[in-house]
């Protein structure tokens, strides 16, 4: 068997290609109106909970500012982000990879099996003894997963007004349009923090073996 | 080095490939079509009846924000705001049986629809507030709908950067029954920012679908040979997407 089994490795490519479009595009749209409101309804800086900063080029799709571009990409790759998930959901319920390797016991709970993973994180020793992932491993990936990426799809949903009529509910479960694209933005800046940990500890833990088994499987 | 290959190779995707496929024929039709899936998803899902929530009287937000034309600066049109509006006439046109051209006091006369839903900016704000007119739907009776009419034009008083404002829309809109043509914002007459003397509400989609200082309403088959053929004035100008329910 291989170490990551094929749907793992086609989706985390497609995802990542999907993530990296939507977050860049994303930030292009998030400068079309720099503010952040909860409830329903907000326009004015006396409503605003947040003034976010506007992003350079380089961090956005297109490199300046185009509103109507920015949309064209990000509406364009919710498709396959939306899709592929759902496809990585079904194949890890299908081929055991959640069962096995992300669902967490009882055991790993306790706060001492907690500490000493943290500490091992810290030690910067990536040894596993028994399964796959460590405890902080196996939450990282089922937050991200569970959590974070469908709630980018949801809240998305929510923002728009031809869903927001077909489904009414969704963006009454956020409490309002605005709220839905408040949590639209710290979700997407979530999912960065997770990036970032993610690269920095493949970087750690023998970056060259990470990637290539990512992309060819590598042995279990 | 297939390796570092790859690996470039994704980086290379979003530096170029993004701009380079988006200019490029099979790029725009894929981005179009995009659009597409996103209006008949909505569609599939919510039927072509859904209607756009509607709010209490206590979810009003104090003041609508006007954008776009705040304040056309026709020599005409300053006249009309300084008559009342009492001249301003909408036609009815196009593809109908039965052209119409109603004073302001024909639409009154009309059964009216109030509203009090939620104004999405492509932006990205929304504000909330209580629109009354009649249904557009009521309007078309009147005027005789031809059956090869599809999309519904709604033509402007306003221009911006030299090029007069339009909008339109599919007849699944045009006859939805919270599309009104609406004349009060909040009980009021409606104010100069938000359109007056008449301006458009389809509430399944996104503020600028939702054409201000209205003229006319023609009825066509297609709408290449409005405007720049994209079927509104932002659509033409930058581009947006003509189904702005996303």
């Amino acid at each position: 068997m291989k170490r990551h089994a094929l749907p793992t490795r086609l989706w985390h490519w497609l995802n990542l290609a999907c993530v990296t479009g939507l977050f860049m595009s994303g930030l292009n749209i998030s400068n079309a109106h720099r503010r952040l409101y909860w409830g329903e309804w907000g326009f004015a800086p006396e409503d605003a909970w947040l003034f976010v900063p506007r992003f350079p080029g380089w961090m956005t799709i297109p490199g300046h500012y185009d509103l109507a571009a920015a949309r064209d990409w990000h509406v364009l790759l919710a498709w396959p982000f939306a899709i592929g998930l759902l496809f990585a959901w079904a194949a890890m319920m299908l081929n055991g990879h959640f069962r096995r390797d992300i669902m967490t016991s009882t055991a790993e709970w306790r706060p001492a099996a907690i500490w000493h993973d943290i500490v091992q994180h810290l030690k910067l020793d990536f040894t596993h003894h028994g399964s796959k992932y460590n405890f902080l491993q196996k939450l990282a990936y089922g937050a991200v997963l569970g959590i974070l990426l469908p709630l980018m799809i949801a809240t998305g949903m929510a923002i728009s007004p031809g869903m927001d009529s077909a489904w009414p509910w969704l963006s009454e479960i956020f409490a309002g349009r605005q709220s839905a694209r408040s949590i639209h933005f710290l979700t997407a800046w979530a999912i960065f923090a997770f990036f970032v940990v993610h690269i920095a500890l493949v970087l750690l833990s023998g970056p060259v073996r990470q990637i290539r088994d990512m992309i060819y499987g590598g042995e279990a | 080095m297939r390796r570092r290959a790859v690996i470039a190779g994704i980086g290379a995707l979003f530096t170029s490939a993004c701009s380079r496929l988006s200019d490029s024929k099979a790029g725009e039709a894929l981005l179009s079509a995009a659009e597409d899936w996103h209006r008949k998803a909505h569609r599939l899902l919510g039927g072509h009846g859904a209607l756009a929530r509607e709010y209490d009287r206590a979810d009003i937000s104090p003041f609508f924000r006007g954008n776009g034309s705040t304040d056309p600066d026709s020599a005409e049109y300053k006249a009309a705001v300084q008559n009342g509006f009492a001249d301003w006439r909408l036609a009815v046109r196009g593809l109908v049986n039965n052209p119409l051209s109603l004073s302001l006091a024909d639409i009154a006369a009309l059964p009216q629809r109030t509203q009090i839903t939620r104004h999405d900016c492509v932006e990205g704000w929304s504000a909330i507030g209580e629109w009354t007119g009649p249904q557009l739907a009521l309007v078309l009776e009147q005027a005789r709908l031809k059956p090869e009419a599809r999309f519904i034009v709604f033509h402007c008083a306003d221009h911006l950067a030299g090029k007069p404002y339009y909008e339109s829309i599919d007849l699944a809109d045009a006859l939805h029954p919270q599309t009104i043509v609406a004349h009060r914002l909040n009980g009021e007459a409606l104010p100069v920012r938000n359109g007056a003397p008449l301006r458009m509400r389809v509430e399944r989609q996104l503020g600028y679908k939702h054409a201000k200082y209205l003229t006319a309403i023609e009825a066509v088959a297609k709408l290449d040979g409005i405007g720049q053929g994209k079927g509104g004035y932002w659509e033409d100008r930058s581009g947006y997407q003509w189904y702005a329910g996303i």
